[in-house]
């Protein structure tokens, strides 16, 4: 396991805050949706100010990887270790992105997604 | 102590949520971020990737002193459809060479639309031959700029060499109903695409 305190000072670079780990524990997708609950978030306050910040933009409304980094001000790939850190910690809950591998599911998916535009 | 009824968010833990994205590419300055603003439900954010070894490809950063990383940017918006189900929009980065970036962004995508702009058609030329080797479907939307010539669509295609089976549009990159309609045209097309690709028994997969 990792330390869960991470070194920041006024100016890091940007994996000092991964303690320079570069590769997630896991691949997760740009766009897979992670969510937080009210117990994940009051837990992630003692995980370290960058997880607690991720846990903030997460809870109360669920955001993709790319919004995550977007909202924290962080590079993509420093927010996919953090993130992975925390879905295998328990502080986020990881929604698996476009699960759908079979041809029905896989067109019941796009069904949904040109409905859902034209209603827009 | 009930607090079945207390924690919403908690509550909404079973249920898992899907996203699906739409790929948005083209030229720098072709109004990638203008398309995905017009129908984003929030203000396009901005990602920047840090360029490492992995992906440096042509710029090898050993030999530039002082310039370690390079940052990618890529703008993207979002769509909630559904309490379960979340459209991203992604734009990919204007300079074709960071490819690498892009390899990133398509997978698991449902499409992707190519914008170009007829002024610069060459510009296209580039993410036109990255979609060809790629398994996405893919249209392709002619940004309508104030003061562009407006040609015919079949001489672009003819110009472009885009094969007879990729839908060709014209759009403007602003407007919402246009925008919505080259997104209603990619899932269709991908649609098609896996209709076709089922009855012809692959790709694999297809379980």
């Amino acid at each position: 396991m990792e330390p869960r305190r991470d070194p920041r000072g006024a100016l890091v670079r940007p994996y000092a805050v991964t303690r320079g780990r570069t590769e997630p524990l896991q691949n997760i997708a740009l766009e897979a949706v992670l969510s937080c609950t009210f117990t994940q978030s009051a837990e992630a306050r003692f995980a370290g100010h960058d997880k607690y910040r991720i846990a903030t933009v997460c809870e109360g409304r669920a955001q993709s990887l790319a919004e995550i980094a977007a909202y924290t001000r962080m590079p993509l790939g420093v927010t996919r270790v953090l993130v992975a850190d925390m879905v295998a910690e328990g502080l986020l809950t990881l929604h698996t992105a476009a699960p759908a591998t079979g041809f029905q599911e896989r067109m019941n998916l796009l069904g949904r997604v040109l409905s859902g535009l034209r209603e827009l | 102590m009930d607090f079945a009824n207390y924690d919403p968010a908690g509550a909404d833990r079973s249920r898992e949520i899907i996203s699906a994205k739409i790929v948005v590419a083209g030229g720098f300055g072709v109004g990638k971020t203008t398309l995905v603003g017009a129908i984003s439900e929030i203000t396009p954010l901005t990602t920047e990737a840090l360029m490492t070894a992995a992906g440096v490809g042509i710029d090898d950063p050993s030999k530039v002193p002082g310039k370690e990383t390079t940052t990618v940017a890529m703008d993207f918006g979002r769509i909630t459809m559904a309490q379960d189900l979340i459209l991203y929009l992604f734009g990919t980065p204007g300079q074709t060479r960071f490819w690498f970036m892009w390899d990133e962004i398509i997978r698991g995508a449902v499409g992707a639309a190519v914008l170009v702009d007829t002024r610069r058609i060459t510009d296209a030329f580039a993410p036109l031959d990255y979609f060809e080797n790629r398994k996405l479907p893919y249209v392709v939307a002619l940004n309508r700029f104030d003061g562009a010539p407006l040609y015919e669509v079949e001489e672009v295609r003819e110009s472009l060499a885009i094969s007879p089976d990729v839908p060709l549009v014209w759009c403007d990159a602003r407007n919402r109903e246009s925008v919505k309609q080259v997104l209603v045209t990619v899932v269709e097309h991908a649609m098609l695409r896996l209709q076709a690709e089922h009855e012809r028994g692959y790709p694999a997969s297809v379980g």
